[in-house]
């Protein structure tokens, strides 16, 4: 699902009242393409679903079943009315945040995407934070200083950044930060003695934490998110660094530049006032990917990790078949996708002139 | 993760802790607090009645108690009283009566009556969910319960459909699905009609050693402990198993002090951390067994020449040594150590010349075979060295490779020329495994006796059908295990099965913990009688 870049869009200035008008309009047409795009997510994550050749009411009621037990069942599913139907259901469960019963450990899966998924949002964006408060910069000097020692050591932090297997780079780190140095915590969110201590209210654990002022908790948790964090952040870096450098490198070789440095601009004005604003429609565009790519959670980071996020959840609710997990996981995995595409949407209006 | 990036981690894992001996200082857990790392994803519920896999097992051993239990010091001892303090059988052979101890209570306070027993046992035949079968093969079914299984003042009687071996009946009570549950709580929490099983998927209502704190789906399992234990208070009060899924991840947990036990170790990790200081290695014999089996439908595989050079054409010895090395260790027979009438006869090596000799007697030249085997590592080395023996006698065997869904299926069918797999008991009966390697009353393709191993290699058990079900009805315990000794020497010598080897789990711990048990091939882990 790419997101839209509709920046180009321009809106004619108009008298106040038939803004307002024109604005409720922009908004209805946002929500009605939001409707639409989720209905369609739905839809799909239902079809394959029926499609996949696993048969629901065998994992529910097992192999040595009796048929009465079985057909029961399969009414109880909805599974005897017409395909279109059982859209219907499905659609009305999802609608009240019904994803069903998970057939692995027989919980709502609902509730446990909201365990599973506030792990990932610490998790993500603390990641994209680093992406973005250390990719920015190196990616602009990297323009900048086209060629020079920090260009170069730039490119091989994204060159390492993309082709390293984050399997072993994350076991790397552990050895060294965890194992040797002790300066981290390790694999898990939390230490053995430091669970269940604060009242779970986010699921966000470093939030939680502030909220009941246990700031032992907080530590100990920040402890167990730095390295996997950084680790995460250090990927959604290189490729920030990298796009911000070739967005750079464009806008620097546009005419508006030179004319701005002939007339005697500061090189800082420069970068910053003129070439960077230039950049940020396009750089909110690859923030928002990588983030959502974080959010989606990162399967091995996980393992390695032993973080109970929502990667690994999917992927092992679909090792088992349990298509109920799968379905609720894309679901949301889908509406992340959505909802960050509807932020930068809203994000675009307020650093694109045009689009006032 | 290949063999080389497993070793390429473990070398440097090993480098670290050799440089960070003595300088870093270790975490260390809590002295009444036993922290486990362990693959917890096979849990799926922890209803006694349901639950059917390991890590499930594990957690239910030191929840519920049972009429008779396996003591974790003692298990070679077989089954001994627990809820029930004696037992009576009656002179039919098929009642058997229970005296229920009078001082138990459940977690909730609740005393542990002998309706509580009539209820769970009728409950697990009732709800019919996977394990249910380790009951009704007694004859019980959801209509004559109320019948079969029934108490009286102190007591328990449960009717069979007819005699069966005392001990049989009762190594099934062991099993997961004998746990006992709280009547009271767990019928306060019943939802249209389940008895209670949504509730007591994700909650515990036991009499024994713990009870369950949560259980957080692929994250952890926290018990309690029960400070009225009828053995005593446990010195660890809780249990905390944390799902870590890499070996590295665990191995580093343990050496940083953060857990007590790792479960999971891979054998370089296991090599790596039995030279750390402060760490050692338990070795447990468990209940899975590795063989190859010959379809007897081939005209030249059910030669009894033929099955006999099988049975000197595996490298034992080197392969124990080698790849399986500290995984498996070496297993000739059906039943797997501990199990009752085990036996470590183990009178086949390699030997090529005598291979030879036999199927030059069969009259066996050119033989091309193929053998199908799952996509798993340890499982294709094996197959590639009886191919590499095989070579050497002049047949050739082709290795299928598959998922477990595609080469079960076509075993399944009795398709396949040689299979080459594991086999894990059922239940903690020998009957669990001679009921299907040695069992077999007919024999025809319309039986379609899926279940049976030797139905599958179309074996007709050579008389063995008769002797299993014999012992099945003998009342004399050491009777019996005689039995099973006699039934598994004709096994060796005359089936076209090769067992081969029986799995060993290696556990790396802190040298402080005692006792800990993984509850070998009979039973499951326990924790109370840890200490450290």
């Amino acid at each position: 699902m790419a997101l839209t870049d509709n920046s180009g869009e321009r809106r004619p200035r108009a008298p106040f009242a038939p803004r307002v008008l024109a604005f409720a309009k922009a908004t209805a047409l946002t929500l009605g393409s939001i409707a639409v795009t989720m209905l369609g997510l739905v839809f799909i994550t239902f079809v394959i679903g029926r499609v996949m050749p696993i048969d629901p009411v065998l994992s529910i009621v097992g192999e040595q079943a009796s048929r009465a037990t079985y057909d029961a069942a399969y009414e109880q599913l909805g599974l005897d009315k017409p395909l279109f139907v059982q859209f219907l259901y499905y659609l009305w469960d999802v609608v009240r945040g019904d994803f069903g019963v998970s057939l692995l450990n027989a919980r709502p899966v609902a509730e446990d995407i909201a365990r599973v998924f506030p792990a990932t949002l610490e998790l993500a964006t603390f990641g994209v934070l680093i992406g973005v408060i250390a990719g920015i910069p190196l990616g602009v000097i990297a323009a900048v200083k086209r060629g020079s020692w920090i260009d170069q050591i730039a490119r091989v932090v994204a060159l390492v950044g993309y082709s390293m297997p984050i399997f072993w780079l994350g076991l790397m780190g552990l050895l060294i930060f965890y194992g040797i140095l002790g300066w981290v915590g390790g694999p898990g969110r939390l230490d053995i003695f430091y669970m269940d201590i604060v009242p779970t209210r986010t699921g966000l654990i470093l939030v939680d934490a502030a909220l009941a002022g246990n700031w032992d908790v907080f530590r100990n948790a920040f402890s167990h998110l730095i390295l996997p964090g950084t680790l995460l952040g250090y990927f959604s870096l290189a490729y920030i660094s990298r796009m911000t450098r070739s967005f750079m490198l464009e806008q620097l070789s546009a005419e508006y530049v030179t004319t701005a440095r002939v007339k005697g601009m500061s090189e800082r004005a420069v970068i910053w006032r003129h070439a960077f604003r230039n950049i940020r429609v396009q750089l909110i565009t690859v923030i928002a990917l990588s983030y959502a790519n974080l959010l989606e959670g990162s399967v091995l980071t996980e393992i390695i990790f032993s973080w109970p996020g929502i990667g690994s959840y999917i992927t092992t609710a679909l090792l088992s078949a349990d298509m109920n997990a799968v379905l609720g996981g894309t679901v949301v995995v889908g509406m992340v996708f959505i909802v960050l595409n509807i932020l930068s949407d809203l994000l675009y209006r307020v650093f694109d002139p045009r689009s006032k | 993760m290949n063999a080389f990036n497993r070793l390429l981690t473990s070398a440097a894992i090993g480098l670290a802790v050799a440089v960070s001996a003595g300088s870093a200082t270790f975490a260390e857990t809590p002295a009444n607090m036993l922290v486990i790392a362990h693959r917890i994803d096979d849990i799926t519920t922890l209803d006694p009645a349901e639950s059917f896999e390991f890590a499930g097992s594990d957690v239910s051993r030191n929840i519920y108690q049972k009429l008779v239990n396996f003591d974790p010091n003692d298990l070679e001892a077989g089954y001994q009283p627990e809820i029930a303090e004696s037992w009576d059988v009656g002179e039919d052979g098929a009642t058997i009566t229970f005296t229920i101890r009078d001082d138990l209570t459940f977690h909730s306070g609740n005393p542990v009556r002998p309706e509580d027993v009539v209820f769970s046992l009728r409950r697990a035949v009732i709800l019919n969910k996977t394990p249910s079968f380790i009951l009704t093969q007694f004859g019980f079914t959801a209509e004559n319960v109320e019948e079969t299984i029934t108490s009286d003042g102190n007591t328990v009687t449960i009717t069979t459909d007819k005699p069966y071996a005392t001990s049989f009946v009762l190594n099934c009570l062991t099993a997961t699905i004998g746990g006992i549950v709280d009547m009271e709580t767990v019928m306060a929490n019943e939802v249209d009609g389940d008895m209670g099983n949504t509730w007591l998927k994700t909650n515990s209502a036991g009499s024994g050693a713990y009870k369950l704190v949560n259980w957080r789906p692929n994250e952890s399992v926290t018990l309690e402990s029960n400070p009225d234990f009828y053995l005593g208070a446990p010195a660890m009060e809780r249990v905390v198993v944390r799902h870590v899924i890499e070996s590295a991840s665990q191995r580093l947990l343990l050496e940083r002090g953060d857990i007590d036990i790792a479960r999971n170790l891979n054998p370089e990790d296991v090599a790596g951390a039995s030279s750390v200081d402060g760490v050692k290695i338990v070795d447990e014999l468990k209940g899975r067994l590795m063989y190859v089996s010959l379809n007897q439908k081939h005209p030249e595989l059910s030669k009894p020449e033929v099955r006999q050079a099988f049975k000197y054409l595996v490298d034992y010895e080197g392969m124990k040594n080698s790849f399986l090395n500290g995984q498996y260790t070496i297993h000739q027979n059906f039943l797997p150590q501990t199990y009752l009438g085990a036996s470590d006869e183990a009178p086949f090596t390699l030997d090529i010349e005598r291979a030879r000799e036999l199927l030059a007697s069969a009259g066996v030249e050119g033989l091309e075979i193929e053998v199908g085997v799952r996509e798993a590592q340890e499982r294709i080395e094996i197959a590639q060295s009886l191919q590499n023996a095989l070579a050497q006698v002049g047949v050739t065997m082709n290795i299928t490779v598959g998922t477990a869904k595609q080469i079960l299926s076509r075993y399944r069918a009795r398709e396949l020329d040689v299979y080459l797999g594991a086999w894990g008991p059922d239940y903690p009966d020998p009957q669990t495994n001679a009921g299907t390697f040695a069992y077999n009353p007919d024999n025809s393709d319309e039986a379609q006796a899926t279940g049976l191993l030797a139905w599958r290699n179309s074996w007709d058990t050579g008389g063995l059908t008769e002797k299993v079900e014999a012992a099945v009805t003998e009342n004399d315990r050491d009777a019996r295990a005689q039995m099973y000794e006699e039934i598994q020497a004709q096994f060796r010598e005359t089936s076209p099965f090769v067992v081969m080897f029986q799995q060993i789990e290696q556990s790396a711990m802190q040298d402080n913990v005692t006792d800990f048990s993984t509850g070998q091939a009979i039973t499951a882990a326990s924790y109370w009688q840890v200490t450290k």
